[in-house]
């Protein structure tokens, strides 16, 4: 981000840099930085939040107002420390001969669909594989899971991306799930932790891990806390 | 609390250096044409998605704001631009700013790169001079750059 306001000052645009992480920012030195301590995808701090949004952009602007270098650190801050647990009711098994995450991602089809309804699919599938191939990915990570080594596994693309779709369809049903717009890393804790889904996505990357396989190929299936 | 580990593990990289930092003074925010460019990766339904690690951009047309997320990354919170695009690009606060005669103008065009990269040679040296002329040819003087 920073590298990208070097160059466009040079080459003649007037730049105001937001940063997430004071350190990133502080060590690039934009010509004009605004460090927000906001949640990482969150730069303008609050979806839906619009009065939220126009102060952060009205402090921005006036950074245009700087004769010289500068870096700012806006007022407010927003932490995920405190934030909600995501609780979302849980679709009821409905067929107990399928795997119980295949049974979920079923289950959850029309929460997902009510989702993309509200909001787009803005975040949700598509990178490698679409909504109606979740059911299908997610079973080649249960085999995965359960020892096969990932290259025979029928993953229909490179791990990290197929799980991002997953994780972008769980994330979405939980949209679809709530009444208001969760806080952030609440859909990403509730995916790893709450669902069935998630459970075979960190117990896929866990084999991967203990097999041996190169970290590149199952180090990203998870944010790095995981 | 998966941010402050995430934003800790994002703290061991370094940062490029600069020996010299341009400044460029704009026209009165009044008057200037703001556009948006975000490292979050974004583009339209139509395009094509971005590469692990590509360098490139795609441009975003301000009146088609069907935008979707391509970051690669794992490691930020994609619920909330899921929710509200403006959480990464905020063209309708610039539409209202400029409504209200703050700014200008919102630009007719917008860019994404993908952020999150080790290597950023070739966006210091061929996207990024690239993507500056597009958006100067195109009238822009003021530019927000919003990380992903």
């Amino acid at each position: 981000m920073s590298t990208l306001a070097h160059v466009f000052e040079q080459a003649g645009l007037a730049t105001i840099a937001l940063g997430s992480i004071r350190k990133q920012i502080a060590e690039a030195a934009p010509p004009r930085g605004l460090w927000c301590d906001f949640p990482l995808g969150r730069p303008l701090g609050k979806p839906g939040d619009a009065a939220f949004q126009t102060r952060v952009l009205e402090h921005a602007f006036s950074l245009l107002d700087a004769t010289e270098q500068v870096l700012e650190e806006f007022a407010e801050r927003i932490s995920d420390e405190d934030n909600e647990a995501l609780s979302c009711p849980m679709p009821p098994r409905t067929n107990k001969a399928l795997h119980p995450a295949l049974d979920e991602v079923r289950g959850l089809r029309p929460a997902y669909d009510r989702g993309i309804a509200l909001y787009g699919n803005r975040a949700a599938t598509g990178r490698v594989i679409s909504a109606d191939e979740i059911e299908e990915a997610l079973a080649t990570l249960v085999r995965v899971s359960e020892g096969t080594p990932w290259t025979e596994a029928g993953i229909p693309g490179i791990p990290a991306r197929v799980v991002q779709d997953i994780r972008g369809y769980y994330e979405v049903a939980a949209l679809g799930l709530s009444d208001h717009i969760p806080s952030a890393w609440a859909g990403a804790s509730w995916f790893f932790d709450e669902t069935q889904g998630g459970k075979v996505v960190l117990n896929a990357r866990a084999a991967m891990r203990d097999a041996g396989e190169e970290r590149q190929n199952w180090y990203y299936m998870a944010p790095v806390d995981r | 609390m998966p941010d402050k580990d995430v934003k800790a593990s994002g703290e061991r990289f370094e940062a490029e250096s600069f020996e010299t930092v341009a400044f460029t003074t704009p026209p009165k925010l009044s008057e200037a044409t703001v556009a948006v460019v975000s490292t979050a990766a974004l583009h339209h339904e139509d395009q094509t998605n971005f590469a692990a690690t590509e360098t490139g951009y795609r441009v975003l047309k301000n009146n088609l704001r069907d935008y979707q997320t391509g970051q690669w990354s794992p490691n930020f919170d994609s619920l909330g631009f899921a929710a509200d695009f403006n959480t990464i690009i905020p063209l309708d606060r610039l539409d209202e700013l400029a409504k209200q005669g703050v700014i200008g103008k919102v630009s007719d065009i917008h860019l994404s790169y993908a952020g999150s990269q080790y290597d950023l040679s070739a966006v210091r040296m061929d996207s990024g001079p690239a993507g500056a002329k597009l958006l100067k040819d195109a009238g822009v003087d003021v530019v927000l750059l919003t990380p992903v």
